[in-house]
């Protein structure tokens, strides 16, 4: 790993893109980095483009900025690659991960000359075989962390049953879903 | 912490002993504050009159009608405005209302 | 015996409340600091802390009810934001002259117009003189270590003033992060409990608050200012203190590299963690820069300023606040006034920079490092206000 990973999440308003970088950010702390997990904050808005960041690292980052050259980008709605410019100042040598049914180099002409990694993983048909509805956040999670290696796959599914434990202390239906989600984006996610 | 009576906070205490914020560490102290030198007229009791209904005593806005055993006595200048209200209520006229001369004023209130 | 965890600024700010367990919170919501109640009411109702918990209609009276409770002996709590502390104003004032050692929380976000969620510090910079302590934290750690320390300050009998306890809203706030907490016994036992000498419940009447005439007014004011005064050892005591505790050590100021700098930066809040990694890069690369961060606002630090900045060619004051005095910010005209009798004494320059949540970069930072080394070169500040990443 590198000494500091930076992921920059593009979502839209309730989707979870939000809370996937919290998770995403616990789920590092507990292979005992450091983590930064913010949104960008603004006016509420169902639907409306938003961005979450995650700083993974050895030793702590002291940087309170947003994240604009990103080692990995993850995509949470596919149409957003018509809406917003997903892969400016991502690194070449990283990835952008998108959710979509379709293969990666069927999106490359969507990313604005993005000569990197695409990864696709089709996070809606997952969530709705796993949870029954379109939460597209947790196989995100799932993808972006097989994609990146920025923590080790094993402790990860083990830490991320207990986050799930944790949250979902009230609705215990959900945590069985939600690994199902997690274990099944990490297997069928495409690296392109 | 500065915890003065209300009594030793005069207008030469130096700002190292006065008490934090103005408060006050004790209740009831406007019993030390004479505001028998603000008067220009002065109620002045005829005993003879009285008939001791005590009408006035409820009505003065400060302590200066003293009453004791269920009986007003002499008026308390110390705290005596000279508003006249004791005057105006009573209804035997046992209350005459005066010009206070100047050495009184300047006295302690008392005649 | 820290506890390691992963926290917002907010979620840190409102669990330090519940180890300490305040007598009394009075608080209305407001963004970005709605979290702090809102967590800390959850504590209430599962019955993790004692403390009464007063749900108001408006700021104005939270701060009311931390002024009668705190009058009463108890230890009183309120967070705000902004337009919320705007609200406060008055109650601001009250609660400092009347010596009651509120605590605040205070999540800085810009105040209006226009209207705006993010973060600067026009809300707090605005209070600045209303007799306040205000510590301020550039992470969700400082935010978390200044609220354990906050109330021995503001409580301590030479002292008898209100603390703000003020973090970047969202950029620390609604951050998650590393954090390393007390243990709770530990945290009661530094804390302590509030047991003022005098109160509204205590064993002899009192009134608080009273009228004062010009007789008595400045004689109340100097006894004020001289807790302020005060306030600088007794800062620095607990921190000590706090320090034995913790391995965590806090000044007035934090300096950053500044043992042979040139170029230095003056700043308050999250965005020094920002300037830190500018000074390392510019450092590496063979450059004398460094930064001095403010953590006590007020009391002003202004002797410890001057002397870490006097030996420096050129220094760039930051205000994340517009101040509208047509002369700099706030900080930039205190920073002048510290320095004023230095000699040697550098040059200054101020900068206006991230208002209402405008990002502030590493890369902004190093160029305002550039810019103060031309500054140094040519012997004078051309332009002595500038504005930071505007466009124009």
């Amino acid at each position: 790993m590198k000494e500091i990973v930076e992921i920059r999440w593009h979502g839209r308003g309730g989707q979870g893109a939000k809370t996937a970088s919290l998770l995403l950010a616990d789920a590092a702390f507990n292979t005992g980095r450091y983590v930064q997990g913010f949104p960008e904050y603004g006016p509420e808005r169902m639907g409306a483009p938003i961005t979450a960041y995650n700083r993974i690292s050895r030793e702590r980052c002291t940087v309170h900025s947003n994240i604009y050259e990103p080692d990995y980008v993850v995509v949470v709605d596919e149409t957003l690659l018509y809406a917003v410019d997903v892969t400016k100042g991502l690194s070449e040598e990283g990835a952008v991960i998108v959710n979509s049914d379709k293969k990666p180099e069927e999106l490359r002409g969507s990313l604005h000359g993005y000569q990197g990694k695409i990864c696709t993983v089709d996070a809606g048909r997952i969530s709705e075989e796993t949870l029954g509805k379109n939460f597209p956040n947790t196989p995100m999670l799932g993808a972006v962390v097989k994609v990146s290696g920025v923590i080790p796959e094993e402790n990860f599914v083990k830490d991320m049953r207990q986050s799930f434990a944790h949250k979902f202390a009230t609705k215990p239906q959900m945590i069985e879903g939600n690994m199902r989600a997690l274990v099944k984006a990490m297997q069928e996610v495409l690296i392109g | 912490m500065n915890s003065k009576r209300a009594a030793e906070i005069r207008e030469d205490i130096r700002w190292q002993e006065i008490t934090p914020g103005g408060a006050v560490y004790e209740g009831g102290t406007a019993s030390a504050v004479k505001t028998g030198d603000w008067r220009v007229m002065r109620p002045v009791f005829h005993a003879d009159r009285c008939r001791q209904c005590l009408l006035c005593a409820p009505t003065c806005p400060d302590m200066a009608i003293p009453v004791k055993d269920g009986k007003r006595e002499d008026f308390d200048y110390f705290y005596c405005k000279g508003c006249g209200i004791c005057f105006k209520v009573c209804p035997f006229q046992a209350i005459s209302f005066e010009k206070e001369t100047h050495q009184e004023v300047n006295g302690d209130g008392n005649p | 015996m820290g506890i390691r965890e992963r926290l917002s600024g907010n979620e840190a700010v409102a669990y330090a409340l519940k180890q300490i367990n305040p007598d009394v919170m009075g608080a209305f919501p407001i963004t970005p600091s709605t979290e702090i109640p809102q967590y800390f009411s959850q504590y209430v109702a599962n019955g993790e802390v004692d403390t009464a918990f007063i749900p108001v209609e408006s700021e104005h009276s939270a701060l009311s009810a931390c002024i009668g409770a705190e009058a009463a002996g108890a230890r009183a709590v309120t967070a705000t934001s902004s337009c919320g502390l705007a609200l406060m104003w008055e109650l601001l004032y009250v609660a400092a002259s009347s010596r009651l050692p509120i605590t605040l929380a205070c999540v800085n976000r810009a105040l209006s117009g226009p209207i705006n969620i993010n973060n600067d510090h026009s809300d707090s910079m605005g209070a600045r003189d209303s007799g306040w302590l205000q510590l301020y934290a550039e992470t969700n750690q400082e935010a978390y270590d200044n609220m354990l320390q906050a109330m021995r300050i503001a409580e301590h009998p030479d002292v008898q003033l209100p603390v703000m306890v003020c973090q970047d809203g969202f950029i620390t706030s609604h951050a998650i992060e590393n954090i390393e907490l007390v243990e709770t016994d530990a945290v009661r036992a530094f804390a302590g409990q509030y047991r003022p000498e005098h109160s509204l419940l205590g064993p002899e009447p009192m009134s608080v608050g009273p009228y004062d005439v010009p007789a008595y007014y400045m004689e109340h004011k100097r006894h004020q200012a001289q807790g302020m005064i005060n306030a600088k050892r007794v800062i620095l005591d607990v921190a000590r203190e706090f320090e034995r505790m913790t391995g965590r050590g806090y000044g007035l100021i934090e300096t950053c590299r500044m043992e042979d700098a040139e170029c230095a930066l003056v700043l308050i809040g999250s965005s020094a963690g920002t300037a830190k990694a500018a000074v390392e890069r510019l450092r590496a690369a063979g450059k004398r820069v460094g930064l001095v961060k403010i953590r006590a606002f007020r009391p002003f630090p202004a002797e410890e300023l001057a002397a870490a900045l006097q030996n420096c060619g050129a220094v760039a004051v930051m205000d994340k606040c517009a101040g509208f005095s047509a002369a700099g910010g706030p900080l930039f005209a205190e920073v002048c006034a510290a320095l004023y009798g230095a000699a040697p004494r550098p040059l200054l320059v101020s900068y206006t920079y991230g208002l209402g949540g405008r990002d502030v970069t590493v890369d902004s930072m190093e160029r305002v490092f550039g810019e103060l080394e031309e500054t140094l070169r040519t012997g004078a500040a051309a332009e002595p206000c500038r504005w930071l990443d505007v466009r124009g």
